[in-house]
């Protein structure tokens, strides 16, 4: 067993958790943050990808507003390069009636969020696609922003910093010293996903950023929290279709936004309260409801290619609240459980959204300090992140820089541009248990294909990659040299062709346990997940495609596998236990 | 910008299942890595473009020549040339039009300079001092095949002078010549004109002017809209009348067919009225076949002729009527090109930078060419600048199917391309 000390536990891999390990590592605290599985892969990685400009929570909750429109203008400097400046429109549509638009501008100039009412003429210029019936349209800084990307500049600031940030590492238990009365937390015990190592984790104080899981924490030291899992469901469209982020000018609802993200638009979201935060099913009405409320914003979106649906879940936190998790609060929730409880080494932060995560982890650390005590003041708010001096994302870089650097003969992903270096470089730079780890670092598979073609080229890559690393065994002079590596990883520029022209030249000993042919069919099981609540039309022919190339002309059925599992392969099998609630809620 | 139609272009790329069927059949892309292909130009580049970027994302895009093998073998029906030529067009808007592709759009411009000296101009125009100011100032390619102006006179100024002459009957057709025709190869117009008197109907040649598709290929979509506006203007009416509009330039038909708009988004009543009322000549020639009612009294033409089918016979999606009606003169031998492209695409292969691509991709067919032996003493294509190609790759004569047919009714000299008294007398 194996033993870390450290000041500050963190707990959860996610925007708030990563936020909080970058925070307290540059107020100068040793931390140490394990995730249970990759980075971003809960919540964070299953969001729409919205910036908010606060303009959605005016009227319903001007606090979360206020936070908003206060971190969009934080993000946009300290993450520059995972946010887009689409700018955002809030437009009325026939089925908006009422005086909410007149509440909305209120709400606006009450909670500083900049909106400009212009022309419907002026926005179907912008948006051709706009439905041109809409009556009023207001433009605010929304945005789009990679919460891949993000987190993974965030983490690479905080080992910067010095943080160490350990992935596919599950809490099994807390460390608690005292009795009833004078609990303590003193850290956790976790478990190696990959290797079955068990290591003890000593820690002053213990944060809980588990989000939807919360819950699962606090209540290993018998504290009952009640955080709703309220799942959304999202589809992504095949091509962008907007280019500006487009809102519903009404009281916030299930489908209301379209969100250009990368290549694709986003239709979001759905809002069901669920009892297990694992549970992602989703359900054909899910799916219908968004391509319904999409057309009131785009007529004729539902005609439109459909690449995939998804769900996360949001935490949401609500003392004593049992009503719809739509009405809950967006605000986030800052747990003192010494204060709360009577335990004391112990704090959960849960709640909020992706756009206010450093203002969460502010917050949670100031909390922190009240009990470690003062060290340097907080610097996340004027510190960018790595990879924040490439500016703002702009859809065509990847394009851009394959013809400037002419790659076309290197892609391996060719939907979304992805370079063989680039996959070389993320299976070396970024910890790799799963394919799915460098989809989200390099967006493989992530377009229309659904990885039907590249899954295959990036095994091989893979099996390359794990015949360098057999008998490469680390030193331990090596490992150390890795630690020392490990910082200065250049994972915020995974996203850039120009960025990763050659390939890492460090030897593959981390790729030595990898099993490829086991992550070639998790991969493509954990695609097909995402496509079947949309196998119609065109999406269907993909896959027919798909399917053919990986029965017949790959013969991927037959490959050799040891039997083994990776730590993934039951959570991407395909779910057919229904919900609780099947039908549409009336 | 022109992307506002569900039906047309823009949405076409949700229908790519990424198999590169495409890219496996593109001539360009077989012959220079220039051109990363028609899939990777069109459906995947076309997720990542948007107006108003810090940089343009693709310039290779230009290296397209829009010969639409593309379109043909897709199998999911992907408008692949038609999304690349917006994608010049988005260029063009953002980055400006050289002089030099202006130049090469405005083709029906210079055909009616040239025409009113045309010695003078093809002196002009031929001679090695100003090929190399050609190349050199504007980047138009000093060997590449550039059309000789008529010395005899346009198509139009034969047209009025023969006026008396021509058959007035209760069947009409309407003649869309188009620049070429009007200016270089009258004759072209000409044995257009004795093939359907000769068969009993009346010609009408309404005032018309460039079909646009020398700018739309060259992303000047702005000014292609007003020439297809003017001949829509001009022949809606005809159209509506039900009178058949014959073209004997491929691409001018499929222009007003297609191609003005789809690529413009123009869908007023007027603009599809025309695009409903234009046939290719041989399309029109085998319906009237169809029904009996073309005249069959051919006479022996002893001849190998090898025939290519130009490219924008795949999007007009007829086949090869050409071929099938050229099959029914007696002793004419026809080997079919299955070449897949002759490299010019229209005025892709005038270009400096483009002009050995055009070369490469023409091989095949210049090959195919060579290989019918040395009887061959001339070849067929409906297409003028393809021909024009097909002369400078292969050294040998080339003539368009209705020059074919005109000399097979007898009405016609397929050596001096001349009417034959025969005709006169008509």
């Amino acid at each position: 067993m194996k033993r870390i000390n450290t000041e500050i536990l963190v707990i959860g891999g996610g925007a708030t958790g990563t936020g909080i390990a970058w925070d307290a590592a540059l107020r100068g605290f040793a931390v140490a943050l394990v995730e249970r599985r990759d980075l971003t892969h809960g919540t964070t990685g299953r969001y729409h990808g919205l910036l908010h400009s606060g303009g959605r929570y005016v009227v319903k909750d001007p606090q979360s507003a206020v936070e908003c429109i206060q971190e969009n203008r934080t993000l946009r400097h300290t993450h520059a390069h995972c946010i887009e400046e689409t700018g955002g429109l809030f437009v009325v549509t026939p089925e908006d009636e009422g005086d909410f638009p007149d509440l909305f501008v209120q709400g606006c100039a009450e909670t500083g969020v900049p909106c400009n009412e212009i022309s419907v003429a002026a926005a179907l210029r912008r948006e051709p696609l706009l439905n041109p019936r809409i009556s009023r349209v207001f433009e605010v800084p929304d945005g789009s922003a990679d919460s891949f990307l993000a987190t993974h500049a965030t983490a690479q600031a905080a080992r910067q910093a010095g943080a160490r940030i350990l992935t596919y590492h599950a809490v099994t238990g807390l460390l608690v010293t005292g009795g009833d009365g004078d609990k303590r937390v003193v850290g956790a015990r976790v478990m190696d996903a990959v290797s079955g190592e068990e290591i003890h984790i000593h820690a002053a104080m213990v944060i809980n950023a588990t989000g939807a899981w919360a819950g699962r924490i606090t209540g290993m030291v018998g504290i009952p929290i009640s955080v709703i899992p309220g799942k959304g469901t999202m589809v992504a469209m095949n091509h962008r279709l907007v280019n500006t982020v487009i809102n519903r000018c009404k009281m916030p609802a299930d489908g209301d936004i379209i969100v250009p993200v990368h290549t694709v638009a986003v239709i979001g979201t759905t809002d069901e309260r669920v009892a297990d935060p694992e549970n992602l099913r989703i359900e054909p009405w899910e799916v219908q409801l968004m391509l319904d409320e999409g057309e009131k914003l785009v007529p004729g979106i539902s005609r439109a290619r459909v690449v995939r649906a998804w769900a996360g879940v949001r935490p949401l936190y609500q003392e004593d609240y049992t009503g719809d998790s739509r009405d809950a609060t967006r605000k986030f929730a800052l747990l003192d459980h010494q204060r709360g409880h009577g335990v004391a080494g112990l704090i959960t932060i849960t709640g909020g959204k992706w756009t206010t995560f450093r203002l969460m982890a502010e917050k949670t650390v100031d909390l922190a300090v009240d009990y470690l005590g003062e060290r340097q003041p907080c610097r996340t708010a004027s510190t960018q992140v790595p990879g924040a001096e490439q500016g703002h994302y702009w859809l065509g870089h990847r394009l851009h820089e394959i013809e400037e650097e002419h790659l076309q003969g290197e892609l391996i992903c060719e939907c979304e541009l992805v370079t063989r270096t680039m996959i070389e470089n993320a299976a070396k730079r970024n910890p790799t248990v799963t394919l799915d780890d460098i989809r989200r670092d390099v967006r493989l598979g992530m377009g229309p294909c659904q990885g039907g073609f590249c899954t295959y080229r990036a095994v091989g890559i893979l099996h390359e990659l794990a015949r360098q690393a057999e008998g490469a065994g680390p030193t331990e002079e090596e490992t150390k040299e890795g630690t020392e590596r490990d910082a200065a990883w250049e994972v915020a520029y995974l996203q850039s062709p120009r960025h990763n022209l050659s390939a890492d030249e460090r030897p593959a000993r981390d790729e030595a346990g990898l099993q490829p042919n086991l992550l070639l069919r998790d991969f493509l099981q954990e695609r097909w997940k995402g496509v079947t609540p949309i196998l119609w039309g065109r999406q269907l022919k993909q896959e027919r495609l798909d399917e053919l190339i990986y029965l017949n002309l790959m013969n991927a059925d037959h490959l050799p596998q040891t039997g083994e599992k990776s730590p993934l392969t039951d959570f991407y099998l395909y779910d057919a236990t229904p919900n609780e609630q099947t039908e549409a809620p009336a | 910008m022109h992307t506002t139609s569900w039906h047309s272009v823009g949405p076409s790329l949700d229908e790519c299942i990424k198999c590169n069927i495409c890219t496996s059949y593109c001539p360009v892309s077989a012959v220079t890595d220039l051109f990363p292909g028609p899939k990777y130009s069109g459906p995947q580049a076309q997720r990542f473009r948007e107006s108003g970027q810090p940089d343009t994302p693709d310039q290779a895009v230009d290296y397209c020549s829009g010969c639409r093998v593309c379109n043909e073998v897709c199998p999911t029906g992907v408008k692949i040339a038609e999304l690349n030529a917006r994608a010049r067009a988005q260029i063009a808007k953002e980055k400006g039009i050289p002089l030099r592709n202006r130049l090469l759009g405005r083709n029906e411009l210079m055909g009616r300079i040239g025409h009113y000296a045309p010695r003078l101009a093809n002196f002009g125009l031929h001679n090695a001092v100003s090929r190399f100011l050609a190349e050199k100032v504007m980047g138009i390619a000093r060997q590449a095949p550039l059309p000789y102006w008529s010395t005899d006179g346009s198509f139009g100024a034969w047209f009025k002078r023969t006026q008396k002459e021509r058959l007035h009957a209760r069947q009409k057709v309407v003649y869309f010549h188009g620049c070429a025709t009007m200016y270089y190869e009258p004759f072209i117009g000409k044995a257009a004109v004795a093939v359907l008197e000769h068969n009993g109907y009346e010609v009408i040649v309404p005032p018309q002017n460039c079909c646009g598709l020398p700018m739309l290929s060259n992303g000047e979509f702005a000014a292609a809209e007003g020439y297809h506006q003017r001949n829509v203007n001009s022949m809606a009416g005809l159209a509506r009348g039900g009178y058949p509009i014959v073209g004997t330039s491929t691409s001018c038909t499929l222009t007003l067919k297609e191609e003005a708009p789809e690529l413009l988004d123009m869908h007023s009543p007027d603009v599809t009225a025309l695009k409903m009322g234009v046939w290719d000549i041989f399309e029109w020639l085998r319906e009237l076949h169809e029904e009996g009612k073309l005249r069959t009294d051919f006479r022996p033409i002893n001849l190998k002729l090898p025939y290519h089918a130009p490219c924008q016979y795949r999007a007009h999606r007829v086949g090869k009527p050409a071929l099938e009606i050229m099959a029914l003169i007696p002793e004419l031998e026809i080997p079919e090109s299955h070449a897949r492209c002759c490299g010019i695409a229209g005025t892709y292969g005038y270009k400096t930078e483009k002009y050995q691509i055009g070369m490469d991709v023409g091989e095949e067919l210049f090959q195919f060419v060579r290989e019918q032996g040395d009887d061959v003493t001339m070849t067929a294509c409906d297409s003028e600048t393809c021909r024009w190609q097909l002369e400078h790759g292969t050294d040998l004569p080339s003539r368009h199917p209705i020059e074919v047919l005109a000399a097979a009714y007898g009405l016609y000299d397929l050596e001096t391309r001349e009417l034959t008294s025969q005709s006169n007398s008509m």
